[in-house]
């Protein structure tokens, strides 16, 4: 019963260890070690990474500039919402709001864009499927990193944080064109 | 006035007051985890989108009140009950203030009970973490911080004890390891509540309209200081409480006390940074800072689960081998009791913790691995494998214990508590596998409707993902069942087991002392030393327990493949800079 008793010598720490745990240790030790270095060696040469570029904001000011850009660059309507196709390497904005993404967006496959993201309202989860690409969307932050379609193809995307009642109607989309 | 007394069994003392407060925390505790498991059973036959039982509203308040009920008031009750324990009860002590530790208790209940109200009222369907700017009603947030205050309470009743039982010299030499345990929870508690004060009364006051606005991305950074932290108390309570019953049921001696111990107190030093792993995809937070804060602390926290787990079965090996089982490297696994619940509970806790909970938690812990992991079912089967079948499983498994020991009754149905363990480890096993499954496709947590019924796009889930979901929901309803057999099995000791003491009757059962006979002492004798091991014994021997270390390697091995697999996965999905 000695987990529940005290150590049997009062000096316990001068105990010598045993050998597997010893050996252990220091597996442990390197293993982890290498769990710490592959973030930043993935920094360097990895190519999913987030850049955490980011600035505060206010629903207003970034509403405004997701219309300038559905003002400039629709190019059509699909359900009401604007279809937008940015030019190739630029900054594309799309916001959350309860229970939308908006507008969709139309890219060009291999090229690099700077995705502008933010909430209207709740916080939401930007969760572009199939791809399984998931960040965090927040009010009052907008969230920039560049992205690079590397597949063409239709894509979705879910809000996977729980935005109140119609959380599950909340769907966007992006289009990825050769 | 006596106030101890001894129990015939396993010769522990038991004060008095302490008694009553162990049984009443883990009752309350008990009743909370019978209700999360009824709205589990909701939750977990909606995500089964073939019978997607609840509506939205339903499903969403279950949930919010599954998580709550289950990670907060059943795992906390139980671990303040574990605290008096390891204080009063492991050290032959008093239990300091008796009635602010009743005060706390009753804080909890009142926290626990107005909680629970404002989210069955219907308009606190906000989910266990609260994010701002969602508001749920006021009562809601005080509930908790009446909750959180009454767990404060509890925690300095259990330092009070441990200074008396110093001041008076209730042992000898150093606190048990398990006592080391708890202290380190009780360490990690003051933090956690500490961060749990600062984010939930300004957000009260927001909801009473004291307060205008409260920073999204702050609001995220502390509460996940809170939230994160209060998992390192179970961690540290279900590895004291894996040391605990290794002591009682095979009389185990922690193979090193440097060890297990230093473990501990890196839990202690480097827990609090990792809340990070929460945010690491949140707007506004830099990388070298995440990298620092989810990874500094938690491998180092990491390499200290890494060792309990290979330390605690490390020393169940060494006490059996003692015993004879010697044959092979394995002998001593295999002879053991496996058909005592306390021993299977305890030892499946253990392995799916290590094998399941930990590599998961580590993979999606990681800052870039977790782009494809964070928010997806993923991360619910993640911490299923260690609040559950972690925690939960260690500290059934010493309520099995403590039946006839605290509450001096006989369990009830001992072929069902035989089987109990393997029903609920099985189906949870497979609740979290399948459902780890469905998170790499991409299924989100918090979710009512993989169709996205109404919504004005579509999207399709690859069918894989149906049939995971499905699977994982019915593993789930099976753990469920095991969960329930629980329930039933010891709330049916306390009030039918056969009494083991003839004075232990029905209100003994709820915290009433026993009559005044079965307390003989004034003060137990003090606890003593146990006799020294030779000193060659120790260390130098070569490989004591050579099974152990084979497993040890197999975890290692698994989680070295299964996390080079993810950054793989990762590797496919888009470029982002
Ligand atoms: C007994 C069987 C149980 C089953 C079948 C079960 C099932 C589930 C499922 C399917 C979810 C995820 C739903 C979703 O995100 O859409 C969930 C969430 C959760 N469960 Fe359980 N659970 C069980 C027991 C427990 C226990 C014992 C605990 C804690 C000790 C627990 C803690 C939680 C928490 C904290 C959440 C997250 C709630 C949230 O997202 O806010 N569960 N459970
Ligand atoms: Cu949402
Ligand atoms: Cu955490």
């Amino acid at each position: 019963m000695t987990s529940l008793m005290p150590p049997a010598e009062r000096i316990w720490w001068n105990v010598p260890i045993g050998r597997e745990e010893i050996v252990w240790i220091g597996l442990a030790l390197v293993w982890c070690l290498i769990l710490f270095f592959m973030m930043p060696y993935w920094h360097i040469y990895g190519k999913q990474n987030l850049s955490n570029e980011a600035y505060q904001t206010t629903p207003a000011k970034f509403g405004e500039k997701v219309q300038a850009g559905i003002d400039q660059y629709t190019v059509r309507e699909e359900v009401g919402i604007p279809v937008v196709h940015p030019p190739a390497g630029s900054d594309v904005y799309m916001l959350g709001r309860l229970w939308q993404w908006w507008p969709i967006l139309e890219l060009e496959k291999d090229k690099t864009y700077r995705l502008h993201l933010s909430s209207m309202d709740w916080q939401h989860g930007f969760s572009l499927q199939p791809v399984n690409i998931n960040l965090q969307v927040l009010p009052g932050y907008e969230m920039v990193l560049s992205i690079t379609p590397d597949q063409a193809g239709e894509y979705a995307v879910v809000c996977n944080e729980y935005c109140g009642i119609g959380h599950h109607t909340m769907l966007g989309k992006i289009y990825v064109k050769e | 006035m006596a106030q101890f007394r001894t129990c015939p069994d396993t010769g522990l003392y038991f004060h008095k007051s302490a008694e009553s407060l162990i049984k009443v925390n883990a009752v309350a505790g008990v009743v909370a985890l019978l209700l999360a498991g009824v709205l589990a059973l909701g939750v977990v036959l909606t995500r089964w989108q073939g019978v997607h039982l609840l509506p939205a509203d339903q499903f969403y308040l279950a949930l919010t009140a599954h998580g709550l009920n289950a990670l907060i008031f059943w795992l906390i009750f139980f671990e303040i009950a574990i605290l008096y324990f390891a204080s009063s009860t492991l050290l032959r002590c008093r239990l300091a203030t008796p009635g602010w530790a009743w005060l706390g208790f009753l804080l909890m209940v009142a926290g626990a009970i107005m909680t629970n109200v404002a989210i069955f009222q219907g308009n606190s369907s906000v989910m266990m973490t609260s994010y701002v700017p969602m508001q749920a009603a006021p009562h809601f947030y005080l509930g908790l911080i009446l909750f959180a205050v009454g767990a404060l309470v509890g925690v300095f009743v259990f330092f009070g004890t441990l200074v008396i039982a110093k001041q008076e010299n209730t042992y000898e030499g150093s606190i048990p390891l398990v006592t080391f345990g708890a202290v380190t929870a009780a360490i990690i508690a003051v933090f956690t509540i500490a961060c749990g004060a600062i984010i939930l009364i300004p957000t009260f006051l927001w909801s009473i309209g004291y307060i205008g606005h409260i920073d999204a991305a702050m609001y995220r950074v502390i509460w996940w200081g809170l939230g994160h932290s209060s998992q390192q108390i179970n961690v540290a309570a279900h590895v004291s409480v894996w040391y605990l019953i290794a002591g009682v049921i095979f009389g185990a001696r922690p193979m090193s006390e440097k060890v297990s111990r230093g473990a501990f107190l890196l839990y202690i030093l480097f827990l609090q940074l990792a809340s990070a792993h929460h945010i690491l995809v949140d707007p506004g937070i830099s990388s070298e800072w995440k990298v620092f804060n989810t990874s500094y602390a938690m491998y180092l926290a990491v390499l200290a689960s890494m060792i309990h787990g290979l330390t605690v079965p490390g020393s169940i090996e060494v006490a059996q081998r003692e015993k004879g089982f010697t044959k092979g490297l394995f002998e001593w696994l295999r002879k053991a009791p496996w058909e005592n619940p306390v021993f299977s509970g305890m030892f499946m806790s253990l392995v799916t913790f290590g094998f399941i909970g930990g590599i998961t938690g580590v993979v999606m812990g990681t800052e870039q691995i977790n782009l494809i992991i964070h928010n997806t079912i993923y991360v619910p089967a993640h911490f299923h494998a260690t609040v559950v079948t972690g925690s939960t499983l260690a500290f059934m498994a010493l309520t099995y214990l403590l039946i006839p020991v605290l509450f001096r009754r006989q369990v009830i149905l001992p072929s069902w508590a035989k089987l109990q363990p393997y029903i609920f480890t099985g189906g949870m096993t497979i609740m979290i596998l399948f459902m780890l499954g469905a998170g790499t496709l991409g299924v989100a947590r918090r979710h009512w409707d993989m169709d996205f019924t109404g919504a004005l796009l579509s999207f399709e889930y690859a069918p894989m993902a149906y049939t995971l979901m499905a699977i994982g929901a019915a593993g789930g309803v099976l753990g469920i069942l095991g969960g329930a057999m629980f329930v039933l099995i010891t709330v049916g000791s306390l009030l039918f087991g056969k009494k083991l003491e003839p004075s232990a009757g029905l209100l003994q059962s709820f915290g009433k002392p026993l009559a005044a006979s079965a307390y003989s002492k004034v003060q137990p004798e003090r606890l003593p030393m146990p006799p020294k091991l030779a000193w060659e014994e120790h260390g130098s021997a070569g490989f004591e327990a050579p099974g152990t270390f084979v497993l040890a390697m197999l975890l290692l091995v698994s989680f070295i493949v299964y996390y080079f697999i993810n950054w793989n996965y990762l590797a496919s999905v888009w470029p982002l800079g």
